[in-house]
């Protein structure tokens, strides 16, 4: 046995597709010496930006030997079967073996050499390697993610040969592109890694990430601030550089003044830099960059750099952002009438005003508590301005977040300036509620008001996210509405908006429509949250429950209860009754009580008598656990009946009262839930 | 002392002169990206090989700050270096030509960032990097796979220099009015500062949009009458000339979201009609 190491080195390779190039050459690695028998030990990976490299532990020096028998023609057989199978095989007559009348071939596959089976396998590799993107380069037609400029093969202290468009593997790299551009001579999966390092290069990703983390944290402190923590930065800083050293530099501190998620952003996404935050964790006027380099004069020449890309790209946006001051909300919210939000759907400005009539009118039917109408209108009036700022312009993610600021920098009162912040996430301030709610829902309605439902994997306006955020709204922020309500008035909202006459009238088809979609993602979402799906089943499948925050409460009582021991049993003797029912297809009679009961049939009565009402009450005042409670009390009774009566009696009138006794018990039960779709 | 504007471009002249590309001048047309210039766009089809190396004025309406602005600019102009098909030492090459010019890779912090090329214009897309100088994009790097809607075979290598941006980072300047354009005092603001103003005034507010609509209908009558006569040289200079007026006409707000799609394809049909002739005529080959 011996180590093997891989290197790919090409051109620089997006950092983003490091991480999966990695796994993606394990795996194709052990599945072709898998399937060529080639045994190996662990199987190492790692990348830098210029290099994918394995190295397999403990390979196998050849594969086995394989022995392989196929069962040919009997002796006695036409001479034409003979025939064929000697072609099949490739064999002569007299290579084949004779047991009792049937012929054999048996073939001895010897082993094969790994170096062999290896170079088979870097081709493979290399020519189904699934990148994101690839390329051609040069006259060829080889394709890998950049240029591919040199293969490394050793296995133990052999070279591996394969030839791939031209390149011929050995055993000599090249270290830093600047510290050390000449070749290097590698001995092996030992001293790989090593013989790198001395050449500026740190081959595990793992290592730069941590050299980083901390070089970043270090040279903020040292400048007496505290890093902001940035793990996508650390990664994707690591995928840029062999030689991290990550370096602090100062701006202007009267770029603070823009917003501080512009100031992070700009750093962040353009520059790929970390922010740093004083002792207050107020935003401090310093960056830190990574370079690549360890630079003959400390880095010096590097931070300056730096520092003038970010100067003038603060200067872009702090020009953006004082135009942006100068123009109120409201008069930005009048060119949203230029802006086509769908084609059949009108502008932003409609939805802005659809958005605004709505969340006033969950405010005034008291479904969100604690906001005041008018500035709930104000603030889905400037919900949407930002859009047509120039900040938004630059960074569209930053929507609602810049709409905030200028909010507030014109003085509007904070509930108006959050609303206009937080609603396109899921908030739980009242005002930023029910802005964000009136949004959500607005875009589901409008949308299936005019057809356009999700199908499948295609869902082009993420009404399913909307869907989701607005359960998540409705049940944080326990609103308590008809479902059906809301989505009806918001249909009617934006048929009525367009004089869509033919949408209204199909009103009564397309509201359910849209309940059934707020129940399947419903579903969904408390399956991801780890209930049960048949509880949420069980609780669904009672129906006409369109107030999400009762519907859960149900969901998470029967949660508990059948967690009991009172429940578990309780279905047991649920799914006794409800399987004797089903044999006996029975529907159902008026025969009940009568003066020979005996006394397990007369103590279910009594107790049923008692919990069905006491169930109901329950759930009437929406106290799910008692009513669960109440259910509990039928366990020992239904347990005693079932002990100690016999239901099939050979009387045909106490058999009847028995049956019509379980059928009973069954619908008080089934009124909580419906306990048939519970497992267990 | 740091290089001056026209010495850095003087520079780079010799530098990829020496690499055997043929040292070109500017097109003499309106156009918005050195791409566009037949000696990349033509070149990189077919399989003969080529080397060329020229700097092209680009105009970018929408892009104009009637000078106000530090760092943007309504013309300005590109480096741009093409060769086919591309080296396996390109990257290389072009590290030698930062040097070249005065940047030394052991003091500033070169690095290659995952850029993907694409113009819908031209139908046509590479893979490549945005090349960072200590944070400042200096050159776009693309390899180009179509052209055209071409399959390009050998692949072409292509280096875009920003020139301005390139030349304030040299010589430590913030804003492109101050640079230095020769050594004998004369700055870019004295050779540009009044085109700009008055460039963008041109574009934002008077130029005519009914002539600017008529221009681009007539560049694509007669893109296609040179087609028909199977001319793609002329064809394809028609077709750069309505891309031009379809970006004068978007600085005039004149062009909604919907339509934009739909010049640009126009824009695009004409463009790979003229590279499908250029192929026809076995140029290239």
């Amino acid at each position: 046995m011996a180590d093997f190491l891989l290197e790919l080195r090409s051109e620089e390779i997006p950092a983003r597709m490091q991480s999966a190039a990695r796994n993606d050459l394990a795996r194709m690695f052990a599945e072709r010496t898998g399937e060529a028998g080639l045994s190996t030990g662990a199987i190492d990976v790692h990348s830098t930006p210029r290099r994918l490299v394995l190295i397999a532990r403990d390979v196998g020096e050849q594969t086995e030997a394989v022995r392989e028998e196929i069962k040919g023609p009997r002796s006695s057989a036409p001479p034409q079967a003979l025939d064929g199978f000697l072609r099949k095989t490739g064999l002569a007559r007299e290579q084949l073996e004779e047991r009792d009348g049937v012929l054999f071939a048996v073939i001895d596959r010897p082993g094969r050499a790994a170096p062999e089976v290896l170079g088979e396998a870097i081709q493979r590799i290399v020519d189904d390697f699934p990148w994101p993107k690839s390329m051609r380069w040069g006259a060829g037609s080889q394709r890998w993610v950049r240029p591919l400029q040199g293969i490394v093969a050793i296995f133990g202290e052999e070279i591996v040969p394969v030839e791939i468009d031209g390149l011929h593997s050995g055993a000599t790299t090249v270290g830093h592109r600047f510290h050390h551009p000449g070749p290097i001579t590698i001995g092996g999966a030992s001293d790989y890694i090593e013989k790198l390092r001395a050449c500026h290069v740190i081959v595990d990703q793992d290592e730069r990430e941590q050299i980083i983390r901390e070089g970043a944290e270090a040279a903020a402190k040292e400048a007496g601030l505290i890093l902001l923590p940035d793990e996508g930065l650390v990664v994707e800083n690591a995928g840029l550089t062999e030689w991290p050293m990550p370096l602090l530099g100062r701006f202007d501190p009267e770029f603070l003044d823009v917003p501080r998620e512009v100031i992070v952003l700009t750093m962040r996404t353009n520059q790929k830099y970390f922010a740093c935050v004083d002792g207050e964790a107020m935003l401090a006027p310093a960056f830190v960059c990574v370079a690549n380099v360890d630079a003959s004069d400390g880095g010096e020449a590097i931070v300056e750099g730096n520092r003038r890309v970010l100067a003038a790209r603060f200067a872009d946006a702090r020009f953006f952002w004082e135009q942006d001051l100068k123009v109120p909300l409201e008069e930005q919210a009048t060119k949203l009438s230029g802006i086509v939000f769908h084609e059949k759907l009108g502008t932003v400005a409609d939805k802005v005003e659809r958005v605004a009539k709505l969340a006033r009118w969950l405010v005034e039917e008291g479904i969100v508590k604690g906001a005041k109408p008018d500035e709930v209108e104000r603030a889905a009036r400037l919900a949407k301005a930002d859009l047509v700022t120039g900040m938004v312009g630059e960074f569209p993610e930053l929507q609602g977040i810049i709409g905030g600021y200028l909010a507030r920098a014109q003085g509007e009162p904070n509930a108006v300036a959050d609303a206009v912040r937080d609603h396109y996430g899921v908030p739980t301030k009242p005002a930023s509620t029910a802005v964000a709610l009136a949004d959500k829902l607005d875009t589901i309605c409008a949308f299936f008001g005019i057809d356009q439902k999700p199908t499948g994997s295609k869902d082009p306006f993420a009404l399913r996210r909307a869907a989701i955020a607005s359960i998540e709204l409705i049940v944080r922020n326990g609103l308590r509405l008809s479902l059906t309500q809301a989505v009806r008035g918001s249909l009617a909202n934006s048929a009525g908006q367009r004089a869509d006459s033919e949408a209204a009238h199909r009103l009564d088809r397309t509201a359910p429509e849209i309940l059934e979609f707020f129940a399947d993602r419903l579903k969904v979402q408390q399956r991801e949250a780890g209930v049960r799906h048949d509880l949420i089943d069980a609780v669904f499948a009672l129906g006409g429950e369109d107030d999400l925050v009762r519907l859960l409460a149900r969901v998470k009582a029967l949660q508990d209860f059948v967690e009991t021991e009172d429940g578990a049993d309780l279905l047991t003797a649920y799914k006794r009754a409800a399987n004797i029912l089903k044999k006996e297809k029975w529907e159902g009679t008026a025969v009940s009580g009568g003066p020979d009961l005996e006394p397990q049939e007369k103590g279910l009565v009594d107790v049923l008598d008692k919990a069905e009402p006491t169930a109901s009450a329950a759930i009437e005042k929406e106290n799910f656990t008692a009513a669960m409670a109440a259910l509990a009390t039928l366990r020992r009774p239904i347990d005693d009946f079932f002990d100690n009566v016999t239901v099939n009696d050979p009387d045909p009138g106490k058999r009847e009262r028995r049956l019509n006794l379980l059928m009973h018990f069954r619908d008080a039960v089934n009124r909580v839930a419906d306990f048939s779709r519970i497992e267990g | 002392m740091s290089l001056s504007f026209q010495d850095l471009i003087l520079t780079l002249h010799r530098y990829w002169g020496e690499q055997g590309c043929v040292i070109l001048q500017p097109y003499d047309m309106e156009m918005g990206a050195g791409t566009f210039h037949p000696a990349t766009v033509l070149r990189a089809l077919g399989p003969n090989p080529w080397r060329a190396a020229y700097v092209q004025p680009c105009r970018r309406p929408t892009d104009g700050r009637y000078g106000e602005n530090p760092n943007r600019l309504g013309h300005y102009y590109q480096y741009q270096v093409v060769l086919k098909p591309s080296p396996a030492d390109l990257q290389d090459l072009y590290l030698g030509s930062l040097s070249a010019i005065g940047i030394d890779p052991l003091k500033h912090d070169i690095r290659f960032v995952e850029d993907d090329w694409e113009s819908p214009t031209l139908g046509a897309w590479g893979l490549g990097w945005e090349v960072w100088c200590d944070g400042m994009e200096v050159t776009q790097f693309t390899y180009f796979q179509q052209v055209g809607g071409f399959e390009c075979r050998p692949v072409t290598g292509e280096l875009t220099y920003g020139l301005e941006r390139l030349a304030m980072y040299i010589q430590g300047v913030d804003n492109v009015f101050a640079l230095k354009f020769n050594d004998a005092g004369v700055t870019y603001g004295d050779v540009f500062l009044e085109n700009e103003v008055e460039m963008s005034a041109y574009n934002f507010e008077v130029a005519n949009t009914d002539t600017l609509f008529d221009a681009f209908r007539k560049a694509a009558a007669e893109c296609e009458s040179c087609l028909a006569n199977k001319l793609p040289i002329p064809a394809y200079e028609q077709a750069i000339k309505a891309s031009h007026v379809f970006n004068t006409l978007q600085a005039r707000g004149v062009i909604s979201v919907a339509e934009r799609q739909a010049y640009i394809g126009r824009v695009r049909d004409l463009a790979k009609a003229a590279c499908a002739e250029w192929l026809e005529r076995g140029q290239g080959a």
